[in-house]
């Protein structure tokens, strides 16, 4: 484990996540023929919303936002610690239960329905985490990231030899960052059919570390893909800046889906995409 | 520092608008106003506002609704009422179920006069709201008592000139 890059990863991940969100909206805006919002946006939201008054709903829901949050930081610190790919995919997974359960301890129906659409996500995401470590094993011999991004360094870069792991991994990008056409569960723009699905009934504070779980786990989104293109620095920030504007395109140009299209499409992606690039390699690899 | 300002989320609520002054709200959030610029939100969300805009006159029916959308919003927070219709009841006033402006169930802090309000009355409105908020914020922090200060907007606005406050003891 690498402690320098834990501590960096957990001072810095919140300024690059609101950073790249800030610029997210100002293009997003820019798309739409607007001016956008100030660059440092969602640094005031967060900040606001630590200013408001606390409306605890329950008890549970403020520990179960809480356990999504530090849950979220120990993956990126698995992560960026050069620790077992594995241990962060369970680590994400165990995050996103406590954030079903944080929306399932409110009486609203609509943050009911959203936590029961968070938890379609998390089955539309799963095997594709799952798939992905297997993927490395397979490649490098390892499941650690140190292991891995060593490996990477020397040969060639892994985007060459995983495209399809690498182009499922994108396709739950979308899910992942709450942006259409797969915000089924609560969507990072205003609102959407269920007022705010899964976060209706978080306000104040508890929001505010909801938000700053979300920037974290963008940062560790990133990293995931990043490794791809271990070895090849460059490359790697331009093929994220690209996939980023992609992103920012597709949530702009389309309509949100039914969850029955975003679980088929994604795990049909993954089977066919995915798990095929896996079977080949472990053919002739 | 007061972010309050800087982030403004609001709920828009018709409660029996003819439905002119909402487009007016609606059009504030497209390319041509764009107050996103402000980093305002229009959250459908009562919970996640701070403003709460409202347009249209209170009737006997939606009274309820109103006080809810109010109650479950949290401090500091600050009411707009859009149109002359939620000022003051406008053209609706005399009905046999309307029971007048939007003060009659909820306190207004800012008032935003026109038929329909256009939408730089609106934007000047919220803008006008802010320094209540603000106000407000201190005064939480602080813990005093919070202080109602009506400021009103006329349809010309737009201008700052021409929006012409005034203090009121409720
Ligand atoms: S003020 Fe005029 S435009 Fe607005 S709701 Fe009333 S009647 Fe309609």
């Amino acid at each position: 484990m690498n402690l320098i890059w834990i501590i960096l990863f957990l001072v810095l991940a919140p300024f690059v996540g609101g950073l790249i969100s800030g610029i997210d909206r100002i293009v997003t805006a820019r798309m739409q023929g607007r001016v956008g919002p100030p660059i440092l946006q969602p640094f005031y939201d967060i900040g606001k919303l630590f200013q408001k008054e606390k409306l605890r709903i329950n008890g549970m829901q403020n520990f179960c936002i809480l356990s999504y949050l530090v849950l979220i930081i120990v993956a990126g610190a698995i992560f960026f610690g050069g620790g077992d790919l594995l241990l962060v995919g369970f680590s994400l997974m165990l995050a996103h239960v406590f954030l079903v359960l944080a929306g399932e301890t409110a009486n609203s129906p609509y943050s009911h329905i959203g936590a029961q659409r968070e938890l379609l996500q998390v089955m539309a995401v799963e095997p594709m985490l799952i798939l992905y470590a297997v993927a490395f094993y397979i490649v490098a011999g390892s499941f650690t990231v140190a292991t891995i991004i060593e490996h990477g360094a020397l040969g060639i870069s892994y985007i060459w030899l995983l495209p399809g792991v690498f182009f499922g991994l994108i396709y739950i990008f979308t899910i992942k960052l709450r942006k259409s056409p797969f915000d089924l569960s609560t969507s990072h723009h205003g609102h959407q059919e269920l007022v705010k699905g899964l976060t209706t009934e978080i306000s104040g504070p508890t929001f505010g570390l909801y938000e700053i779980a979300h920037l974290y786990e963008v940062v560790i989104l990133l990293g995931m893909i990043g490794i791809f293109f271990a070895g090849a620095p460059l490359l790697c920030i331009c093929a994220l800046v690209l996939l980023y504007l992609l992103e920012v395109f597709v949530d702009c140009s389309t309509a949100r889906v039914k969850w029955q299209l975003m679980v088929k499409s994604s795990w049909l992606v993954i089977g066919l995409v995915a798990f095929v690039n896996i079977l080949a390699l472990s053919l002739f690899w | 520092m007061s972010y309050i300002t800087k982030s403004p989320w609001i709920i828009h609520y018709d409660a029996s608008s003819c439905n002119g002054c909402d487009i007016e709200v609606l059009a504030s959030l497209t390319p041509l106003y764009d107050v996103e610029r402000f980093g305002i939100i229009n959250t459908g969300n009562p919970k996640h506002a701070d403003i709460f805009l409202i347009t249209g006159s209170v009737n006997e029916q939606n009274k309820e609704i109103v006080q809810n959308i109010y109650a479950q919003m949290p401090e500091p927070k600050v009411v707009v009422a859009i149109g002359i219709c939620a000022s003051s009841g406008g053209v609706f006033r005399e009905c046999y179920n309307v029971m007048g402006g939007v003060d009659k169930v909820i306190p207004v802090d800012v008032y935003v006069l026109g038929c329909a309000a256009r939408p730089e009355s609106i934007i000047d409105g919220v803008v006008k709201g802010l320094a209540v908020l603000e106000e407000r914020q201190t005064a939480l922090k602080e813990g005093r008592s919070i202080e109602r200060k009506v400021v009103e907007v006329n349809r010309s606005a737009g201008k700052a000139e021409s929006a012409n406050e005034s203090e009121v003891s409720l």
